[in-house]
């Protein structure tokens, strides 16, 4: 360090005079543009916190002269947004469900309301185009376990389905037939021969011969003589070529072992009531919807699920 | 003789604990870390034993014999190489968790090598193994010479140098093993956090010692802010990490904070570690070697004093900011809020005496690569210091919080600032500690700027976009009052930002394999054939004096 002054050529200013491994510095004044926006950001934040809350004292902080806060001004939001809503939340809350898509206007906002409650609440089951997954149904389809009127689909969403504890829940029990010791699985092999050849596959054989015959003791109950199923216990149509868990050998054997108790949770109640029946709506509305049966007894034609009315 | 004695069979108690804790160990991590304790200890032993006289062996080896008169690099010439070692490091593991964004199946279906474990892994080794290695390195380099001494406590300084590589192979270790107590940046369990607080006050000692023993009657800025950063970070550390261990043999512990306390610890912790860590111990850096490879003075003392007491005194305030709309009180968010924009000037001072010490040398931009890497630092500095206080704003931040533009934030600062001032100090350390007449190549060091530029520029700009998007998708409202996408729909939109994000991290860590060769090379002695970054025209024409007029 030498204390020399010197001015720096290049800059015309005067250096310091102090001297570190040969760096100096100069004497250069704060440039006035730096130095004037550090005092308006200092004089505007003073100003902020008078207006808004800011200042720790003993008890509390300083609430502000404008009386701001977050959680008023969300409340302010939720309750517009609530208000500009509640005319059309009224209404479908007002009408049976079934006759929700005979309004285009109620209908139109019942699958807006309900798209975007099904975004939040169905897509992780069902994915974001209800195209469902390996043990999640397929919504967009017009195969139906429970029955795909907007009645139905209005009762499944409210009670869930195998809901332990509720009493109304959709609730359907397919045995274990090989967990159990019902069938061996010589047996199982034989009935799932048998349901392959319901569905369209394979060929009459002895196993075939052998299935049908267990068919008719153990499952007719259920799915039906013919294999169709049965919509009031939710036994699934055997004979179309749509599976929840597949129609591979391996699976069908799994699932005639083991039988499956898929659980969809009860919406009736977390969600409102309108909110439920906008649900139903969108799920009726997305292309497998079937025209509802009370409906179909009244003057005024059924819109049901021809209507293309998703976005 | 002694001391070696003495030495030797602290190291092997050291292992023998080490050992002994692994056998009284609760969890199976704690008893892997403990192993890598005691085979450091050992190794500790063995080069203890390998010779009485190691430390002469180790001169002999890096060419330095023990002079007085010469400043203690030996440390410095490790961080070096560290630096640049966990550099690509940490590279690598960033441009890995981007590319497992784009494309979640690299996450390969092990725990150990999904997203949650692997992220810390990138930021602790881009932020503490390849920022830590460069500030500690650089920091003893300034240090003794803008003291005019020799390192106090030389011995200490190689302790803090190994060590703080054990503390960086715990950490990492501990995500990957899933050890963590979940604090971002803070990742490390109670036992690594008590090592680190050892290292790190060896730190404090070694340089506090050398500022004590200087031949020069003032303190240089650098070393204003190398302090503001080691004593900060200190009080940081212990703070946030407040902690209590399950068991003693146990690698996991409670906070001591909980709820919104905690979160607000964990802030103030994690905004000052970008205060006190990647600024104020980064514009030490800057304050260095800008004048220095410049060769030109700093451009103003007195902004130097003011922006440095401003920044110091406001940065601690900020961390709020990262609260917003929180259960957070109102009053500490405003207060968050508005000392983070108060900063805005405090940090553009560091900026603008970086660049404006470049007046009377603007040429160099053209012609010295380092400084063209220097500027862009600068630039980047200036950027993000910008579009931090602007961030914190509440309205904007109602818009970016948990969006991608945080991402593109944090790397327009890391990537931009810390990584191109990094670059610079590494290009102009190299060649000064291991006595070479130039760099290996200084075109190498242009492809590397344009490299990492292109690189940031790609990532800064599609994180822009992505977070935009992410936040305008998040909060659209359809005509009938309500939300329009899905999570997932928002996801899905993200990918051709997430592609272009991986691309620029192709470019950046391509940038640093290419300093990884020319250091490499620089060090082994060689000196790329090649032309110069600027030829002056030479007009032989012109080259002669004025011919004598023969009177008439």
């Amino acid at each position: 360090m030498s204390d020399n002054k010197r001015i720096d050529e290049p800059t015309g200013t005067e250096t310091v005079g102090h001297e570190w491994d040969g760096i100096e510095e100069l004497d250069t004044p704060l440039p006035r543009w730096w130095l004037w926006t550090f005092y308006i950001t200092i004089v505007w934040a003073l100003i902020y916190t008078i207006l808004f809350p800011a200042w720790p004292l003993v008890e509390r902080a300083t609430a502000g002269v404008l009386g701001w806060s977050s959680h008023g001004e969300l409340n302010k939001e939720l309750a517009a947004a609530d208000a500009k809503l509640l005319p059309i939340r009224e209404a479908i809350g007002r009408t049976p469900v079934e006759n929700i898509p005979n309004d285009p206007e109620l209908l139109r906002a019942a699958v807006a309301g309900g798209q975007s409650t099904f975004k939040v609440y169905c897509v992780q089951c069902h994915g974001s185009g209800a195209a469902g997954g390996k043990g999640y149904p397929n919504l967009n389809d017009d195969d139906w376990l429970w029955g795909g009127d907007i009645n139905a689909i209005h009762y499944t969403i409210e009670h869930g389905i195998r809901n332990p504890d509720h009493d109304e829940t959709r609730l359907s029990m397919m045995p274990a037939f090989g967990r159990d010791g019902i069938l061996t699985p010589a047996q199982i092999s034989n009935v799932v021969s048998y349901v392959q050849l319901l569905s369209g596959e394979g060929k009459a054989s002895n196993a075939t011969a052998r299935g049908a015959q267990i068919y008719a003791e153990n499952c007719v109950s259920c799915h039906g003589a013919e294999g169709k199923g049965d919509r009031v216990q939710g036994a699934p149509d055997l004979t179309d070529a749509i599976w929840l868990y597949g129609g591979d050998r391996d699976t069908l054997v799994a699932t005639v072992t083991n039988s499956r108790q898929g659980v969809m949770p009860r919406w009736g109640n977390r969600l409102d009531p309108a909110t439920v029946k906008m649900l139903a709506t969108y799920v009726h509305s997305l292309g497998g919807g079937e025209a509802t049966v009370v409906a179909a007894a009244e003057p005024v034609p059924a819109a049901g699920g021809a209507e293309n009315v998703a976005p | 003789m002694e001391s070696l004695t003495f030495k030797a069979f602290g190291w092997l108690g050291a292992a023998l604990v080490a050992i002994i804790a692994i056998a009284l160990s609760a969890d199976q991590g704690f008893a892997i870390h403990m192993a890598i304790v005691a085979a450091a200890a050992l190794l500790a032993l063995a080069a203890t034993l390998s010779g009485a006289d190691y430390a002469s062996v180790a001169r002999g080896i890096l060419k330095t014999p023990v002079d007085t008169g010469r400043y203690d690099d030996d440390p410095i010439r490790w961080g070096v190489i560290a630096t640049v070692f966990w550099g690509v490091v940490g590279f690598l593991a960033g441009l890995y968790i981007a590319l497992q964004l784009a494309f979640p199946v690299l996450n390969l279906g092990f725990e150990y090598t999904t997203f949650g474990r692997l992220r810390p892994l990138h930021t602790s080794a881009v932020i503490f193994a390849f920022g830590g290695n460069a500030l500690i390195a650089t920091s003893f380099y300034v240090v003794q010479r803008t003291c005019r001494a020799r390192l106090a406590l030389p011995g200490l300084a190689r302790f803090v140098f190994w060590g703080y590589q054990l503390f960086i192979v715990l950490a990492a270790t501990g995500y990957v093993l899933g050890i963590t107590e979940a604090r971002e940046y803070a990742e490390p369990e109670w036992y690594v956090d008590l090592w680190l607080t050892i290292v790190w006050v060896a730190y404090l000692a070694v340089f506090v010692g050398t500022i004590l023993k200087r031949r020069e009657p003032h303190i240089y800025v650098a070393n204003w802010f190398y302090l503001a950063f080691i004593i900060t970070i200190a009080m940081l550390h212990i703070v946030n990490n407040l902690s209590m261990p399950v068991s003693l043999f146990g690698s996991k512990s409670y906070s001591a904070f909980a709820g919104v306390q905690d979160a607000l610890t964990q802030w103030w912790y994690g905004h000052n570690a970008v205060g006190f860590f990647l600024t104020a111990g980064f514009l030490a850096m800057m304050y260095y070697f800008v004048p220095k490879q410049a060769e030109r003075p700093v451009y103003s003392y007195r902004l130097s004093i003011i922006h440095f007491w401003s920044l110091i005194f406001l940065y601690i305030w900020a961390g709020p900011h990262h609260l917003h709309y929180t259960a957070l009180p109102d009053w500490a968010q405003t207060l968050g809020m508005v000392f983070s924009i108060m900063l805005w000037m405090p940090s553009w001072g560091g900026m603008i005496n970086g660049l404006m010490t470049l007046n009377g040398a603007w040429d160099k931009i053209r012609t010295d690569p380092i400084i063209r890497m220097m500027v862009m630092a600068l630039a980047f500095y200036g950027m993000s210091t910008f579009e931090g206080p602007m961030l914190s704003i509440k309205a904007v931040n109602s818009l970016s919080h948990y969006t991608d533009w945080t991402i593109g934030h944090v790397h327009s600062g890391a990537l931009g600032w810390n990584g191109m001032i990094t670059f610079a100090a590494i290009y102009y350390l190299t060649p000064r500690l291991w006595n070479r007449q130039r760099l290996y190549s200084l075109r190498m060091v242009n492809w590397h700027f344009w490299l990492a530029t292109v690189g940031i520029v790609l990532y800064a700009s599609s994180m822009w976009v992505a977070g935009i998007m992410q936040g305008l998708m998040w909060r659209e409202y359809g005509d009938d009052g309500y939300l329009v996408y899905a999570f997932s729909e928002v996801t899905a939109a993200m990918l051709p930002m997430y592609l272009i994000r991986a691309a620029g991290g192709i470019l950046y860590l391509a940038g640093s394999l290419v300093m990884v060769w020319n250091v490499w090379l620089t060090i082994a002695g060689k000196l790329r054939e090649e032309k110069p970054m600027t030829e002056t025209p030479y007009d032989a024409a012109a080259d002669r004096p004025l011919a004598p007029q023969p009177a008439e």
